[in-house]
C-alpha cells in the first residue's frame, strides 16, 4: 500500500516503512538507544530526504523512547535522578551543539564532518564494548577463578565535590562527571542529528560506572527529552517533521521497543553489549567503506543551500 | 500558363502549413494528491485543424512535452580527498523541471532540427537553462548527471513512438505522472513539426495540489510550524503510551 508523504513529497509503500519501524523499535528497546543511528541511514536509502529524515527520525524516537521507558520504569530499572543530571548537560550540550553545526555549516562541508564524527565515534565505541564485553564472557565461563569484581577506584573522579547518592545506580560520586558526559553526548548528538544513546549507554558503563541494567532505562528516560527538543526545533526552523512518516514509524517502533524490551530482559548483560557492538561496528564499517570506496555515481543533487 | 500554375500551387501551398493548427484537450486538468496517490495517467489527445485539404508534402509529425515545475538546483560531484570520496566540485543550475516527459510520434533526431529545438527548449539539453559553471571546467558533465540520475529516478523519460497519429490528423497519447510528484503546475506543450521545423504549438497547464489531509498538514506545517511541532510531539508520547499499557495488558491477562 503506497502512501503519499505530505512534506517529504515522495510516495511510499507504508508497510516496509511500519516493518522499519518495528525493527529499530527492537533494537531501541533492547539496547536502550533511540536507533537514530540505524534508521537515519535506512530512510535515506529508501528515498527520503536527509533533511526530512534526520527532522522526522528525532519525533519517531520520541515515540519509542517514551514506550521503552515505561517498560523500564514499570520493572524500576530507571535512575529518574541519574537521568535528571544527565538531562541538564544534555540540553545545554544540545544547544551548543547546534551553534557548532551552524558555525560548521557556513564553511561547507558540514556533510563530510558528520560522516567521520559517526566513523570515528562508532568505531572507538564499538571496538571498546565488543572487547570488554569478550573479556567479561571470558571471565564468566572460567568458574575456578572466582567472581571478579571490577576495581571501584576511579583515582580523581572520587575526590570531585557535590557527591550525591543514586540509589537506583548504587552509587555514590560527585554530580559532575555525570554533567559533563550529558554535555559531551548533547554536543555530538545535535551535530550527528541521532539521540546519543550508542554513546550515553558506553558512557554511563564505562565513566559512571552504572549498572547496564539501569544504564538502558536511564538512557531512554534521558533520549526523549534531548529528541523532543530537536524535533520541535527541526519544525519551527526547518519545516521538515513529516508527521505522517512519523506515524507510520512509531507505529511499528513502539510495539517494537516493547519487544525488544521483553527480549532485553531475558538476557545476559555482556550479550546484550557485545551485540550492541557489534551493530555498532557494523554500521561504522559501512559508512567507512561509503567514504573509502569509490561511489558508483559520483554526482548528487541538492536544492540549494541543503547540505 | 506555366507561370500562372506554379503560381496557383504557390498561394495553395504556402498558407497551407500555417493554417494547420493544433486542436487538443486533456483527459484530466487537474490532478489531486492525497494520501493513497500513486501516481496518475493522463490521456492526451487532438487533431489536425485545417482550412484546405492537405496536399501530400513532408510527413507531420507530433511532439508532447509535459514539465513539472522548475526550481534551481545544485549539483555535486564526488572527487577523492587525501583517502575518501566527498564532494568536492559543484554546479548551480538556474531552473530545472522537477518532472520532464518527452513523447513523440517519431525519433526526436530525425524530426526536429537543432535550431527549431534551442528555440523551443524542446529536448532535456535545451530544457536545462543557464549553467554557473563557477569555476568548473566541464560544466556539462553536471548538466548530463542531472538527466542521467533524474532518468534512473524516473522522472525524466523520452517515449519516442508514444505518440499515435492517424492520417496525419488525430493524435493521441498517455503520460504517466510518478507517485513522487511535487506540487505545482505542470506545463503541457504540443508542437507539430514538419520537415524540422515546427508550424503549430498548444499549450495547457495541468494542476497538480495536494487535497484533504495532505493539504491540511503541508499548511499546518508552514504556517503554524510551532503548533505542528507540539501536535507531533503529542502523537509520538500518546502513540508511545497506547503501546506500553497495551502490552503490560496482554502481559496481566
Amino acid at each position: 500500500m503506497q502512501i503519499y508523504l505530505p512534506i517529504a513529497e515522495v510516495s511510499v509503500n507504508a508497510f516496509l516503512l511500519l516493518g522499519l519501524g518495528g525493527f529499530v523499535g527492537i533494537l531501541s528497546g533492547m539496547f536502550g538507544v533511540g536507533g537514530g543511528f540505524l534508521m537515519t541511514p535506512l530512510l535515506f536509502f529508501i528515498g527520503i530526504p536527509p533533511a526530512v529524515a534526520v527532522a522526522t527520525e528525532a519525533n519517531q524516537i520520541v515515540a519509542s523512547s517514551f514506550s521503552g521507558v515505561l517498560a523500564h520504569l514499570r520493572r524500576k530499572s530507571v535512575d529518574l535522578k541519574m537521568g535528571c543530571v544527565l538531562l541538564v548537560g544534555g540540553l545545554v550540550g544540545a544547544g551548543l551543539g547546534v551553534l557548532l553545526f551552524n558555525y560548521l555549516k557556513s564553511l561547507g562541508q558540514v556533510d563530510l564532518l558528520v560522516r567521520l564524527c559517526y566513523v570515528v565515534f562508532l568505531g572507538v565505541v564499538g571496538a571498546l564494548m565488543f572487547v570488554e564485553s569478550l573479556n567479561a564472557i571470558r571471565r564468566s565461563k572460567r568458574p575456578a577463578t572466582g567472581p571478579v569484581r571490577r576495581t571501584r577506584d576511579r583515582g580523581w573522579v572520587s575526590k570531585l565535590p557535590f557527591k550525591t547518592r543514586f540509589r537506583v545506580s548504587g552509587l555514590y560520586i560527585s554530580v559532575i562527571p555525570p554533567i559533563m558526559v550529558g554535555l559531551v553526548v548533547g554536543v555530538l548528538a545535535a551535530i550527528m542529528g541521532v539521540g546519543g544513546g550508542f554513546i550515553m549507554v558506553p558512557a554511563m558503563i564505562y565513566l559512571l560506572g552504572m549498572p547496564t541494567k539501569v544504564v538502558v532505562g536511564t538512557s531512554l528516560f534521558q533520549i526523549i527529552f534531548v529528541t523532543a527538543f530537536t524535533t520541535l526545533l527541526h519544525a519551527t526552523t526547518n519545516f521538515t517533521v513529516d508527521v505522517v512518516l512519523a506515524v507510520l514509524l512509531l507505529v511499528g517502533g513502539v510495539i517494537g521497543a516493547q519487544i525488544g524490551t521483553q527480549i532485553g530482559a531475558r538476557m545476559k548483560a555482556e550479550q546484550l553489549r557485545i551485540l550492541l557492538a557489534g551493530m555498532v561496528l557494523l554500521v561504522c564499517g559501512k559508512l567507512a567503506l561509503d567514504l573509502l570506496i569509490q561511489p558508483a555515481e559520483l554526482y548528487s543533487i541538492a536544492a540549494p543551500g541543503g547540505h | 500558363m506555366r507561370r500562372l500554375l506554379l503560381a496557383l500551387l504557390f498561394l495553395i501551398v504556402s498558407p497551407l502549413s500555417a493554417e494547420e493548427t493544433i486542436v487538443a484537450d486533456l483527459s484530466q486538468r487537474r490532478v489531486a494528491i492525497t494520501t493513497d496517490f500513486n501516481g496518475s495517467e493522463i490521456l492526451i489527445f487532438g487533431a489536425v485543424k485545417r482550412l484546405a485539404p492537405l496536399t501530400s508534402l513532408e510527413p507531420l509529425d507530433v511532439i508532447i512535452t509535459v514539465s513539472g515545475p522548475p526550481s534551481p538546483v545544485t549539483v555535486r560531484r564526488k572527487d577523492k580527498i587525501a583517502i575518501i570520496w566527498a564532494n568536492r566540485d559543484e554546479v548551480e543550475i538556474d531552473s530545472a523541471p522537477s518532472f520532464y516527459a518527452i513523447l513523440s510520434s517519431g525519433p526526436i533526431e530525425d524530426i526536429l532540427s537543432e535550431t527549431e529545438d534551442l528555440r523551443h527548449k524542446i529536448t532535456k539539453e535545451k530544457m536545462i537553462r543557464s549553467v554557473d559553471a563557477g569555476g568548473v571546467a566541464d560544466a556539462a558533465a553536471f548538466t548530463d548527471a542531472l538527466i542521467r540520475i533524474q532518468q534512473q529516478k524516473g522522472a525524466f523519460y523520452a517515449d519516442e513512438d508514444a505518440v499515435s497519429f492517424d492520417e496525419q490528423t488525430l493524435f493521441r497519447t498517455t503520460v504517466d505522472l510518478p507517485a513522487n510528484l511535487t506540487e505545482g503546475d505542470y506545463r503541457t506543450q504540443i508542437f507539430l513539426v514538419r520537415d524540422g521545423a515546427v508550424v503549430s504549438k498548444f499549450e495547457t497547464d495541468i494542476a497538480v495540489q495536494k487535497v484533504g489531509l495532505e493539504r491540511f498538514l503541508y499548511n499546518l506545517a508552514y504556517n503554524q510550524p510551532l503548533i505542528y511541532g507540539l501536535m507531533s510531539l503529542a502523537i509520538a508520547i500518546i502513540a508511545g503510551w497506547l503501546a506500553s499499557a497495551l502490552f503490560s495488558a496482554f502481559r496481566r491477562t
